[in-house]
C-alpha cells in the first residue's frame, strides 16, 4: 500500500460523502470510482481501496446503494453501484450537515488568526 | 428457512464483492500496461497498491455480519475443507471418537436407566424399601410391616408388595402371569393415577380374603383383553378364585421394581385365596413382602431409620422368638432393595471404568492422530504465522477442527450405541418372566455424550497447540514446527501411542478373561444332559389341587406323556435345576442324633419321579434307582450326589447308611449314589445334594415333567401341551427346552462377556487404528528418506523395518505395560466375571498372540508402501 505521507486522513463520514455524490453524478463500478475520486479531486484525495470496498458493503447494508451486474470500460464483468431514493436523502442530510460543519470550522479558523 | 435465504443472500453479496475486487484489479493492471509496463510486473504492481486482498475482502464482509460470527462461519468453511481434503485423519479422528463415546453411552444409559433414574411415580426421591440392617435380607413379615407402619412417626405413608405368579384363565386357555399382591395403601403412597376405573385403597381391606379385587397393568389389558373398555366389573379367574376388574394402570406406570412389570396388583390380604399358606399374613417369622415408604417432608433417611430401628427394639421385646434382633435399613427402591442393587452397583461400576478405559485409549489416540495431523501441517502453520496470522487465529482454527471432529465423532457413537440399546431393550432373556430392561437413552445421556466428546476432542485436539504457541515464525518457516520431545528421542505422540496400546491390551485382557470364564461355565460338567430334553412346568396348586391330590394327577401326566411317540424316558421333579427359584437347602443330621440345634450341613433337596434320572441324563453311580414300591407306606429312601455323600460318610460306604432330617421324624436310608452336578449356578463349588422319592416327600409346589426325546422340541411342545390339557385344562403350562431354560443361570456370564467383548473389540480396534496411524504417518514422513537410501543400495525390507520399527517397539513395550497392569487389575475384573483371573496361560498366550497380530494387521498397508518405493520418483518429486 504505497501511500503518499501528504495525503491524510480523511474525516468520519468524508468517504461516504463523497461516494454518494459521485454516484449520484453517474453509477460506476470499484475501480471507476476511485478514478474518478482521484481525479475530480486533482490527485489530492486517494481513496484507499482497503476503506472503500467495506465502505461500499456498509452502504449496500444500510439500503443507500445498490449493485447490479454490469460491464466494466474493458468489456469485463463487474458490478455497479448506483444511489437508491434513500441514498439520495441521505446524502442530501449529510451534505448539508457537512456544510453547516465546514461553516463553523472556518469560523473558528478565521478567530484563531485574529 | 429464513436462514437459508439469508445464507444465499450472503453468499451473492460475497461473490458481488468477489467479482468488483477482481475487476478492479485487472483494469488497474490493464492501466499500468498501457504505460508500458510488462503484464506480470502490471499485474503485481496492481496487487501491492490495492493491498491485502483477502484482508480486504474480510473486512468488507464483515459489514455484513457480525465480525465474529463471520470469522467462526470462515473458521468452520476452512476447517471442513481441510477435512475433506484429509480424509484419512478425518475418518481415523471420527471412528476413534465414536468408539470411545459409544462405549460411554451404553454404559451410561444402562446406568442411568437402572440407578439413576427414580420410579415413575410422583416425588420418588423421598421413596424407600425397609429391608434389614443385614444386606441380603430385603422382606419383612407381614405383621412387623403393620407394627412399622402404624407405630412411625417419620414416614408420611409405608406399603407392602409381593411379586406372585398365578393362573389366570383368558378364554379357554389358562397362562401364568407374573403380578404384585400390594397392600390397600400401596397406590396412594404412591401416588400414581389409574388410566381406567380406580385402584383399590386401604378401606378396601377388611381382613383375609374381603378384597377380591384386581387392577390390570396398561400393557396385560392391552393384550390379554384387547384394551377392552368394558372390562370394569367383570370378573377373571386366578388359580380359579374370581376377582373383580375395578381399574387398569396407567401406560407408564409398571410397579414398583425397574425390571420386574408386573401384570396385575391384588390387594395383599386376599392372597391367602390364591393358595398362599394363611399364616402369610399372621406369622411373625416368615419374611415374605417388601416394603416401601414415603418420607414425611424434611425427616431425612437417617432420622427415618432411627425412628424404624426404635420400633423394631420394641418389637424385639414384645416378640423375642420371632423378632430377635430386629433392624432396620433405608435403601433406594427399584432393584429388589439390594437383591439386585448390589451385583448390579458392583458390575456397572466395573463396567463404567472399563468404558472409561476405552475413552481414555480413545483420546490418547485422537491426541496422537491430532499431533501427527500437526506435525504434518507445521510448514503450513509457520507461513501463516510469518505473514502475519496472529497465533490466535490459528489456534481458533485448530480448534474449530478439533470440535468439528469431537462433535462428528460424539454424533455417530451416540446414532451407534443408541441403536445397540434400542436392540438390548427389546431383548427378553428369560422365558416366562416379566422381565424389562429399558435402557434407551434420554436427555441427560445425550447431554453427557455431548461433553465427553466436546471434551475429550477440545482437550486433546488442542495438544499440539502448545507447539504452536511457542514456535518461533522464523525458526519454523526453515524446518517446519519441530516437536517437542520427551525423554530425548521420543516425542508426545509416541508416548501417546505407548499408554493407548497399554489400556488396550488392557482392556483386550480382560474380555480374552470373560471369554476364558464363560468357556468355562459352558463345559463344566452339569451332573444331567439338557440336550433333547424338553421341560413342561406346571402348578398344581394354581390348577385348584390340594397337596393330597398330587400324586394321582402327577402318575397320570407321567403315563400320558410317555405314551406320546418319539419319547424315550419321562419323568418329575419338583423343580428345575439350575432354573429360576431353585433351590432350597435342607439341614441334614446324623443319624441316631437328638440334638437337632447344629445341623451338619444344608443339602440342596428335590423330590423326583420314578425315571427321571433316565430323562434328565443324570448318572447313578452305585446303588439302585427309585420305584413306583418306594411309597408312603415303605421304609423313607433318598438318593444322594457324591458330594454328599463324602462329606456326610467319609470314606464309608454310603449304600445302606442312614441320616436324618430337622422335620423328620424316621431316619432316610441312603439306596443310591448320583453323581455331582450343578444346582444354583454354574460357578458355584460342588455342592450336597439328595433327592427323595416323590411318592414320599413333597418340597415345593411345582411340577417339572422331564420329556427325553429326539423329537424337534416345537413338535414335542405342542404333544405335550395337547396332553396336559388333556388331564386338565387349568393347568398353567410353561413349556421349554432345557438348554433354553438355562439361560437364566447363563445370564450374568453371559452378560458380562458380551460387555466385555465389546469392550475388547472396540479396544482392539483403537489399537489398531492407532498404529494404523502411527505406521502410515510415520512411512509418509520418511519417504523421500527411504528413497534415497534406496537409491544407496539399502534392501528394501531393512527400509521397511526402519520404518515400522518404532511402532513395533511401542506395540511391544504398550502390551507388556498392559499385561502387567491386566494382571494387576484382577480384582476389578473379579467384579464383573466369576473367578476372573488373567493367570492363565490361554489368557496370556492370547493376548500375547493377539497385540502382535494387530500390529501385523495395522501395519500392513503403510509396510506395503514404504517396500514399493521408487527412488526415481520420489527423489524427482522433491
Amino acid at each position: 500500500m504505497a501511500k503518499n505521507p501528504e495525503q491524510r486522513d480523511l474525516f468520519p463520514g468524508a468517504l461516504e460523502l463523497m461516494i454518494l455524490h459521485s454516484l449520484r453524478m453517474k453509477p460506476m463500478h470499484g475501480y471507476a470510482l476511485v478514478k474518478y475520486i482521484k481525479q475530480v479531486s486533482d490527485d489530492l484525495l486517494q481513496v484507499e481501496e482497503g476503506s472503500l470496498y467495506p465502505a461500499l458493503q456498509r452502504m449496500l447494508r444500510e439500503g443507500l446503494l445498490e449493485s447490479k451486474e454490469g460491464i466494466s470500460a474493458k468489456g469485463r464483468p463487474t458490478r455497479i453501484y448506483r444511489l437508491t431514493r434513500a441514498g439520495i436523502q441521505h446524502l442530501e442530510k449529510e451534505r448539508s450537515s457537512f456544510e453547516k460543519m465546514f461553516a463553523g470550522i472556518t469560523r473558528v479558523l478565521t478567530v484563531a488568526k485574529a | 428457512m429464513k436462514w437459508l435465504r439469508q445464507l444465499f443472500f450472503l453468499q451473492r453479496r460475497y461473490d458481488d464483492l468477489s467479482v468488483s475486487i477482481q475487476e478492479h484489479l485487472e483494469e488497474r493492471a490493464d492501466e499500468l500496461m498501457e504505460d508500458g509496463m510488462p503484464r506480470e510486473e502490471a499485474v503485481h504492481a496492481a496487487r501491492r497498491e490495492f493491498g491485502n486482498v483477502a484482508l480486504i475482502e474480510e473486512r468488507s464482509r464483515e459489514e455484513w455480519v457480525w465480525p465474529k460470527v463471520e470469522a467462526i462461519r470462515a473458521d468452520l468453511k476452512y476447517a471442513m475443507r481441510q477435512l475433506i481434503k484429509h480424509p484419512g485423519f478425518a475418518m481415523t479422528a471420527i471412528v476413534t471418537l465414536t468408539l470411545g463415546i459409544g462405549a460411554n453411552v451404553i454404559v451410561f444409559s444402562v446406568l442411568n436407566a437402572v440407578i439413576l433414574r427414580p420410579l415413575n411415580v410422583s416425588e420418588p426421591q423421598s421413596l424407600y424399601n425397609i429391608e434389614h440392617q443385614k444386606h441380603s435380607y430385603y422382606s419383612q413379615s407381614y405383621p412387623d410391616y403393620l407394627d412399622y407402619r402404624d407405630r412411625n412417626s417419620t414416614f408420611s405413608g409405608m406399603a407392602a408388595y409381593d411379586m406372585a405368579s398365578v393362573a389366570i384363565r383368558i378364554g379357554k386357555t389358562a397362562t401364568k402371569n407374573f403380578g404384585y399382591l400390594a397392600s390397600g395403601n400401596y397406590f396412594d403412597t404412591l401416588g400414581v393415577q389409574p388410566a381406567l376405573g380406580r385402584f383399590f385403597h386401604a378401606n378396601d381391606e377388611h381382613g383375609t380374603g374381603s378384597a377380591p379385587y384386581i387392577v390390570l397393568s396398561y400393557d396385560f389389558w392391552r393384550a390379554g383383553f384387547n384394551s377392552n373398555p368394558n372390562i370394569l366389573g367383570t370378573t377373571i379367574d386366578l388359580n380359579k378364585q374370581p376377582f373383580t376388574v375395578i381399574g387398569v394402570a396407567s401406560k407408564e406406570f409398571h410397579g414398583t421394581e425397574t425390571f420386574f412389570w408386573p401384570d396385575f396388583w391384588i390387594p395383599i390380604t386376599n392372597g391367602p385365596l390364591i393358595g398362599y399358606s394363611a399364616h402369610y399374613l399372621e406369622n411373625r417369622s416368615t419374611h415374605n413382602p417388601w416394603v416401601l415408604g414415603r418420607l414425611k417432608a424434611g425427616v431425612t433417611p437417617q432420622q427415618a431409620s432411627d425412628d424404624l430401628n426404635a420400633i423394631s427394639r420394641q418389637l424385639a421385646e414384645q416378640y423375642p422368638a420371632a423378632d430377635y434382633g430386629l433392624d432396620a435399613r433405608l435403601v433406594k427402591p427399584g432393584l429388589m432393595g439390594d437383591m439386585f442393587g448390589d451385583p448390579i452397583r458392583g458390575f456397572l461400576a466395573g463396567m463404567m471404568i472399563l468404558a472409561a478405559l476405552v475413552l481414555l485409549a480413545a483420546c490418547a489416540n485422537l491426541g496422537g492422530i491430532f499431533a501427527a495431523r500437526a506435525a504434518d501441517r507445521s510448514r503450513e502453520l509457520a507461513i501463516r504465522l510469518a505473514i502475519g496470522s496472529s497465533r490466535w487465529s490459528i489456534l481458533r482454527g485448530l480448534l474449530t477442527e478439533a470440535v468439528l471432529v469431537s462433535l462428528a465423532g460424539g454424533v455417530a457413537g451416540t446414532l451407534f450405541a443408541t441403536a445397540l440399546l434400542q436392540a438390548f431393550s427389546k431383548w427378553q432373556p428369560f422365558t416366562g418372566l416379566p422381565f424389562h430392561a429399558i435402557v434407551l437413552p434420554d436427555e441427560k445421556v445425550y447431554v453427557v455424550a455431548l461433553l465427553l466428546s466436546l471434551g475429550s476432542g477440545i482437550l486433546f485436539g488442542m495438544l499440539p497447540a502448545r507447539e504452536i504457541q511457542r514456535s518461533d515464525a522464523a525458526q519454523a518457516m526453515k524446518s517446519g514446527i519441530v516437536p517437542e520431545t520427551i525423554f530425548g528421542r521420543f516425542s508426545l505422540r509416541d508416548l501417546l501411542l505407548c499408554i493407548q496400546i497399554a489400556l488396550c491390551t488392557l482392556l483386550v485382557t480382560a474380555s480374552l478373561v470373560a471369554l476364558r470364564g464363560m468357556e468355562r461355565s459352558l463345559h463344566a460338567p452339569l451332573g444331567f444332559q439338557p440336550e433333547g430334553v424338553m421341560l413342561a412346568g406346571t402348578d398344581l396348586t394354581m390348577a385348584g389341587y390340594r397337596e393330597e391330590q398330587f400324586l394321582p394327577v402327577q402318575k397320570r401326566m407321567l403315563e400320558e406323556a410317555a405314551r406320546i411317540p418319539g419319547i424315550s424316558a419321562v419323568g418329575i421333579i419338583d423343580r428345575t435345576i439350575l432354573g429360576e427359584g431353585c433351590c432350597g437347602r435342607e439341614g441334614v443330621f446324623r443319624a441316631g442324633t437328638t440334638d437337632f440345634r447344629k445341623e451338619i450341613f444344608g443339602a440342596h433337596n428335590f423330590s423326583i419321579s420314578p425315571g427321571y434320572l433316565e430323562a434328565s441324563g443324570m448318572r447313578l453311580l452305585s446303588g439302585r434307582k427309585f420305584s413306583w414300591h418306594d411309597d408312603a407306606n415303605s421304609p423313607p429312601v433318598v438318593l444322594v450326589n457324591a458330594t454328599f455323600a463324602r462329606m456326610m460318610f467319609g470314606n464309608t460306604p454310603p449304600v445302606g447308611q442312614h441320616f436324618l432330617l430337622y422335620r423328620g421324624t424316621r431316619p432316610k436310608e441312603v439306596v443310591g449314589i448320583v453323581e455331582d452336578g450343578k444346582y444354583q449356578s454354574l460357578t458355584e463349588e460342588a455342592q450336597p445334594a439328595m433327592f427323595f422319592p416323590l411318592t414320599q416327600e413333597v418340597n415345593a409346589n411345582n411340577t417339572v415333567l422331564v420329556v427325553r426325546t429326539a423329537l424337534p422340541s416345537v413338535e414335542i411342545a405342542a404333544a405335550l401341551d395337547r396332553t396336559l390339557t388333556r388331564i386338565d385344562p387349568n393347568l398353567p403350562l410353561t413349556l421349554h427346552s432345557w438348554p433354553d431354560a438355562l439361560d437364566l443361570a447363563l445370564f450374568p456370564a453371559r452378560a458380562a462377556t458380551t460387555a466385555l467383548g465389546i469392550m475388547g473389540f472396540l479396544a482392539a480396534m483403537l489399537a489398531i487404528t492407532g498404529m494404523f496411524g502411527m505406521a502410515s504417518y510415520s512411512v509418509s514422513k520418511r519417504m523421500k528418506e527411504f528413497g534415497i537410501r534406496v537409491a544407496l543400495g539399502a534392501q528394501r525390507v531393512e527400509v521397511m523395518l526402519t520404518a515400522l520399527g518404532r511402532p513395533l517397539l511401542l506395540l511391544l513395550s504398550g502390551s507388556m505395560a498392559g499385561l502387567v497392569l491386566g494382571v494387576l487389575a484382577s480384582r476389578l475384573l473379579a467384579l464383573i466375571v466369576y473367578e476372573a483371573t488373567p493367570r492363565d496361560p490361554l489368557v496370556l498366550g492370547g493376548v500375547l498372540l493377539a497385540m502382535p497380530l494387530f500390529g501385523v494387521l495395522a501395519t500392513w498397508i503403510p509396510a506395503r508402501h514404504a517396500l514399493k518405493v521408487d527412488p526415481a520418483r520420489l527423489l524427482r518429486d522433491e
